[in-house]
């Protein structure tokens, strides 16, 4: 599953980032950090809580300007998505929410609904296509997410914490959808605290300790021979603080 | 005590009769408050979504001030626009005192502020949440607001109905730069005073009952459409 020689290709350009520093009212919530994502690989970031796991992915979606530093597209911009957390959902029905993101990103109006009902179904979602988004569960809710993002056809595909408030059923569907986006050549960037997940899923590991970036690489390698201390206690189970 | 009664029995007949008087007066205060509450929606709620969207230098300049205008006294409100719409006044060529059209002007300048300052509040709170996720899709500030003003629509019935509140309740603006004409300027409010400074207690009563089972009717519809639609859309 790790294996990098099976990776389907993209095009995706590489994001490059140095020196990225981030600091809010003096605090400095992330060290100066150089990171280099290419290809069509699935790289989860881990560590514990406050480790800047959700800065790290804002700053290189372009959410947050960084206080110091450059967070650079080779070539240009791709095309992005973000799945938060807590699933952001627009006050109308499954179907609307979906329509308009595509009415955002320039999709023509009789194109939209149709496109629309297609994601629902990939997703597992039809029959609630007219279901105010709002009141779904919660794994709902992110498969609505999903099915969002999976519209809007991303290169690159930011995951903060998806699945962190999910049931296992909801997980499994979560997951399964990462593997479809990375099996059309989407490149995933997920944060996570669940080991068992990166083992599931990743391609590479960064790892992430009160806003340093620890370690970035393949994840044989994190789980088999850590470098740091600070991995080794985590992949261990002991607090890391 | 029993003339009190009297007056509340003739003011019953004078609903339930269809007063033409009454009907008159009643449907040119609905006409002219509803006008000046569609007017200052279309304007205010729009420029409180901007001022939740965006930060400029006197941004806190204009909030601070708007909420100030929301406890803005109609005699002064009406007292402006006298002074603009008089004859020797900048704008005494449109010949617009005493007409129905000055009286809409002076509420717009009454409900603007309480609709563009309550939906400033209500669009802002909607923003903290919708904001990364519009963002990534990559929307402009600009395309935010026609999402964010549809999505806060439960919130903002409420804020056109306090609007509205205050326009079909205040009397002095309208007095002033109307000038209580029967037939032509004559709303609920002028006339209630008029007719209880006559003495002419049951038509006065009348009045004052219309006025308050109207803004009832209008707040009961409003509550039953958000409460049906927030249950529906969570």
């Amino acid at each position: 599953m790790n294996d990098m020689t099976t990776l389907p290709v993209t095009d995706a350009p590489p994001l490059e980032m140095q020196g990225v520093t981030f600091i809010h009212r003096g605090q400095r919530l992330l060290e100066p950090l150089d990171l280099h994502l290419t290809g069509c690989r699935r790289t989860l970031v881990m560590g514990p809580n406050g480790a800047g796991k959700s800065l790290l992915m804002r700053l290189a979606h372009g959410l947050l300007t960084p206080s110091a530093g450059r967070v650079h597209w080779e070539g240009r911009p791709p095309r992005q998505a973000m799945v938060f957390q807590r699933p952001v959902l627009l006050r109308r029905s499954a179907l609307a929410n979906l329509a308009y993101a595509l009415a955002v990103n320039g999709t023509p109006r009789r194109d939209r609904k149709p496109r629309a009902r297609q994601a629902l179904e990939r997703f597992g979602l039809a029959a609630l296509e007219k279901r105010p988004a709002r009141v779904l569960s919660g794994g709902e809710q992110q498969r609505l997410a999903l099915a969002r993002a999976w519209l809007l056809d991303p290169e690159v595909l930011f995951l903060d914490e998806p699945t962190s408030a999910l049931d296992p059923a909801a997980i499994k569907a979560v997951e399964d959808a990462v593997q479809e986006f990375h099996n059309r050549g989407t490149r995933i960037v997920m944060s996570s605290h669940d080991l068992h997940q990166a083992r599931r899923l990743a391609d590479d590991v960064l790892f992430l300790c009160r806003g340093r970036l620890i370690e970035h690489t393949p994840t044989e390698t994190f789980f088999t021979a850590p470098a740091s201390s600070q991995a080794r206690a985590f992949i261990r189970g002991d607090l890391v603080l | 005590m029993s003339d009190d009664a009297n007056a509340f029995q003739t003011a019953l007949a004078l609903i339930l009769g269809r007063d033409p008087d009454l009907v008159g007066i009643v449907v040119l205060s609905l006409q002219i408050s509803l006008t000046a509450v569609l007017i200052a929606a279309l304007i205010g709620l729009p420029l409180g979504a901007a001022l939740a969207l965006w930060r400029f230098p006197g941004h806190s300049v204009i909030v601070v001030a708007l909420n100030a205008l929301m406890g803005l006294p109609p005699v002064v409100a009406g007292l402006s626009v006298y002074l603009l719409l008089s004859r020797a006044g900048p704008l005494g060529e449109l010949g617009m005192l005493f007409t129905p059209g000055a009286m809409v002007i002076a509420q717009i300048i009454l409900v603007l502020p309480i609709i563009a300052a309550l939906a400033r509040q209500q669009v802002e709170e909607l923003f903290q949440e919708y904001r990364e996720q519009l963002t990534s899709l990559g929307l402009s500030r600009l395309r935010m607001i026609p999402t964010l003003l549809w999505d806060a629509r439960l919130g903002l019935v409420t804020v056109v109905l306090a609007g509205f509140g205050r326009a079909s309740a205040e009397v002095g603006a309208v007095m002033i730069v109307g000038g209580n004409i029967d037939g032509v300027t004559r709303v609920m409010t002028t006339a209630i005073v008029l007719e209880t400074s006559k003495g002419n207690l049951p038509l006065a009563l009348g009045l004052g009952l219309v006025l308050l089972s109207l803004v009832a009717l209008v707040n009961a519809a409003a509550y039953l459409m958000s409460e049906t639609a927030r249950r529906r859309l969570g």
